[in-house]
């Protein structure tokens, strides 16, 4: 094999080679993949349904894809890190709640926010505690967590739904901005953010490396154990906008709710192309993960056909989707 | 064992013949890999098989084992002519192949792993008795005494060979394929493994063997076939072909033989350890490197130089000593620690600890030193960086289609020099290299060492150079520092150090 040099580079630079030069490519071929596989599904869908591409259920589709696509974001960091959160939905219902029955309190809106913020910020400090420095597996750690979150939430509520939210607090899921719903500004903000902090910031970056080979990365100086730290909180910090745009969203603080979340913020962290391996991955794919479970619920909705059955279509969709991305990287080799 | 005749002077006779490969090529996407390969392997015969990274060997053993399909030409097996089409297929046929990486399962017992796949279990039960006699049996082939229950992750590398060569042995091979089989053998392992091989010759089995070590393949091998960019060079009887010109055959040119002049370490000291005491590791090790200076650290496996170079770069406590850098003592409790002080660390394995496979060039090469693209308190200026990356990768020459391709595509020198180029980087004065030539062929090797030379004269670095490989280590030190068990034996300067004084300090017979 002749050893290529750059200097024998064909002299024009492909579209391939110019997405590449981003540092962390805007689209692999798995999310480029995905957005066909959105388009495509919405496309079919629409067959079925005039109503389906409207500009209005477009909106829906996205506010209904909102709460898991901010979890996914903060999903999407741990799982490059070849961790996983699976407490975020517990979380979600504590930081509703506590929210919730802080406004209560107050009478006002401000505080119930940031207590919520604070809340989910804490739980994912004392998840990247126990997986960075206790070094307890990521896998049990957060399974503890959801336990306790879950626990607490009902604790604080003596398991009662809490109704009684502060004046504006309907704005942040039921509001709209210029005609743009409000969840769907906030998913774009927080989108916006997680990826300019995973291409262009040390934490970012150190994220990636951190998944792809924490010894290598620890023995170039990388304080791993804390980066974890940060990585986890950043999930508890996304699972607290998360809680706050469905407390909005439903209009109460619910102790039970958000149960199984967790698993469709994971499924949409997959369909994205980042790999549970760590070290490789896109967060606009969790974005289009996100928005594909959401449209086949809304298409599998507008069709009417049975609930359950969309339980099974996503779960289907999400193996078929992996193994096409299998298919695809065992034929690059 | 009659000598075996010049290829040229006689065809060899079907029986005599148990693969003979014709005209194979092997095309990958945007690069011809194989063309039009011609090798043969006689019955009872070491064929060493040899060439650079890249020229070509693992292709064509990965076809012969069946892992890739050949796009053209034949291959021939004890005279008929086969198709391989699986390594499933391949073994049914009599191929083995040892790889440099054994596919061996960590957590399973020593006969499991024999017996992988073929338990001979009767209704999904196993027949344990049976399983360990034939395990036994297997392994009294290779003379290895080892507990048949024993998990394989608590053996040693040799030990494991050691049943890789049993498994072949009891699959009924009559061709074994091995890959870099002694690069991580100690001598005396090596030994063991060079008479195993003799046996296996008297058995009539044909072994391929690929080594960088051209000395260990001189001493085994019957005839010597060399690869470069993907066609065959030329076959030769081993005791006809010296080392200059298999080199030559293999480069395609004279390669000088790097003589390093001594330069008088006049420069300041960088480094300095004090009685550095780790518990049952390592016991009063005290030594110093100045600038400019390449320091060796020689020893046989278990002497405590890895350790040594971890205790250092604060990966392992220490429990005793004391440490100084440009005069200043210091606490290095950790790696982020001891990158501040200007120390670097090229570690024995890149694939688990040098670098991160599925990043980029750039982002390997950057990673201690993302704090300097640093614009404002958060963001990174990525041109900025791409820069300073792609500078280093021209000043190294590192061969990579681009610096944005991941770092697992390289090949292992131009993954040496990723290695390096990030060291370089983070501005370390101190390179602490262990085994960094190790699994490396003859051409990258001879470029790290120039770097190694460059670091240290030109930029005035100073290197702690811990290597195996003796005739390296000779080659390129000012000092040589030999350990054994956990101590520091003797420091040997250049001028008055020879392969035989170095090895009996480092046996402990002086």
């Amino acid at each position: 094999m002749v050893p290529h040099r750059e200097s024998q580079q064909p002299p024009g630079r492909t579209l391939r080679d110019r997405t590449r030069q981003a540092g962390v490519s805007v689209f692999a071929n798995q999310t480029a993949f995905m957005l066909a596989l959105l388009v495509g599904m919405l496309l079919i869908f629409s067959q079925f349904s005039p109503y389906l591409l409207t500009r209005e259920n477009l909106f829906q589709i996205t506010i209904q894809a909102a709460v898991i696509c901010m979890l996914g974001a903060g999903q999407t960091f741990v799982i490059l890190t070849a961790g996983i959160d699976l407490g975020v939905g517990s979380v979600l219902a504590l930081v509703t709640v506590v929210a919730a029955m802080v406004m209560e309190a107050t009478g006002s809106l401000l505080p119930g926010l940031l207590a919520g913020l604070a809340v989910g910020a804490a739980c994912g400090l004392i998840n990247g505690f126990v997986v960075g420095k206790m070094k307890v597996p990521a896998f049990v750690a957060t399974l503890g967590m959801m336990g306790v979150a879950r626990g607490l939430a009902l604790i604080v509520t003596k398991g009662i739904p809490q109704y009684n939210l502060a004046p504006g607090a309907e704005f942040l899921g039921q509001g709209r901005l210029f005609g743009i719903p409000a969840p769907t500004l906030s998913v774009f903000v927080v989108f916006a953010v997680c990826y300019v902090i995973l291409t262009r910031t040390t934490l970012g970056r150190y994220t990636y490396a951190v998944g792809s080979n924490p010894q290598a990365t620890h023995l170039s100086g990388i304080n791993t154990s804390r980066h974890l730290v940060w990585v986890y909180t950043i999930s508890g910090i996304t699972a607290a906008l998360a809680g706050l745009t469905e407390l909005s969203l439903l209009g109460s603080g619910q102790p039970a709710g958000g149960a199984g979340y967790e698993l469709d913020s994971i499924a949409s962290v997959v369909l994205g192309g980042t790999s549970l391996l760590g070290g490789e991955g896109h967060i606009l794919g969790t974005l289009i993960g996100g928005l594909i479970i959401a449209s086949l619920r809304n298409g599998l909705n507008l069709l009417n056909i049975y609930a359950f059955w969309q339980q099974v279509a996503i779960g289907a969709i999400l193996v078929l989707a992996v193994f096409a991305d299998q298919l695809r990287r065992a034929s690059r080799r | 064992m009659a000598p075996s005749p010049d290829v040229t002077s006689r065809e060899g006779s079907g029986d005599q013949e148990l693969l003979k490969v014709r005209g194979v090529s092997k095309r990958f996407p945007g690069v011809m890999a194989l063309q039009g390969i011609d090798f043969d392997l006689r019955k009872g015969e070491v064929h060493a098989l040899l060439g650079e990274n890249g020229a070509g060997k693992s292709t064509l053993m990965k076809i012969i084992s069946g892992a890739y399909r050949k796009d053209e030409g034949e291959i021939r097996i004890g005279g008929q002519s086969v198709e391989i089409l699986t390594p499933r297929h391949a073994q049914d046929l009599g191929i083995a192949t040892i790889y440099q990486h054994f596919n061996q399962v960590p957590h399973l017992s020593v006969a499991e792993n024999l017996f992988l796949g073929r338990e001979g279990a009767r209704f999904g039960f196993i027949d344990y008795g049976d399983l360990f006699r034939r395990a036994r049996a297997a392994l009294d082939r290779v003379r290895l005494q080892v507990d048949l229950r024993t998990r394989i992750r608590d053996l040693s590398i040799a030990q494991r060979q050691m049943i890789e060569i049993a498994k072949a042995l009891s699959l009924r091979s009559r061709i074994i394929i091995m890959d870099e089989p002694t690069s991580a053998l100690t001598d005396r392992e090596s030994d063991t493994l060079f008479a195993i091989i003799e046996a296996l010759r008297d058995d009539g089995i044909g072994t391929i063997y690929i080594s960088h070590r051209l000395e260990e393949v001189k001493r085994i091998a019957d005839r010597v076939t060399v690869l470069r960019d993907g066609k065959t060079v030329g076959t030769l009887r081993a005791d006809k072909a010296d080392v200059p010109t298999i080199i030559r055959m293999m480069v395609g040119r004279e390669v000088q033989a790097t003589c390093i002049g001594r330069c008088a370490a006049d420069g300041d000291e960088l480094l300095r350890v004090e009685s550095l005491t780790r518990r049952g590791v390592l016991h009063d090790v005290s030594f110093s490197a100045k600038r400019g200076e390449i320091v060796s650290l020689f020893g046989l496996m278990g002497a405590g130089r890895t350790e040594v170079a971890r205790a250092i770069f604060g990966v392992d406590p220490i429990d005793g000593g004391k440490v100084y850098v440009a005069g200043r003592p210091v606490r290095i409790s950790s790696p982020a620690e001891a990158v501040r002080q200007g120390l670097g660390f090229l570690t024995e394995d890149r694939l688990t600890s040098g670098l991160a496979m599925s990043l980029s060039v750039t982002h390997n090469i950057t990673l201690p030193s993302l704090a300097r693209f640093r614009i404002g308190k958060w963001l990174l200026n990525l041109k900025a960086e791409r820069e300073a990356a792609s500078g280093y990768v021209s000043a190294l020459d590192i061969h990579t289609p681009s610096p944005d391709h991941a770092v697992q595509h390289l090949s292992g020198g131009n993954q040496q020099k990723v290695v390096l180029a990030k060291w370089l980087m983070a501005g370390s004065a101190m390179l602490i290299m262990d085994e960094p030539t190790q699994g490396i062929d003859v051409r990258g090797k001879a470029e790290v060492h120039r770097l190694m030379i460059d670091f240290a004269r030109t930029k005035r670095g100073s290197v702690l150079l811990i290597s195996s490989d003796l005739p390296e280590v000779l080659r390129m030190s000012d000092r040589i520092l030999v350990m054994h068990e956990g101590r520091l034996v003797a420091e040997v300067p250049a001028e008055h150090a020879s392969q035989e004084l170095i090895m009996e300090y480092a046996t402990g017979s002086r």
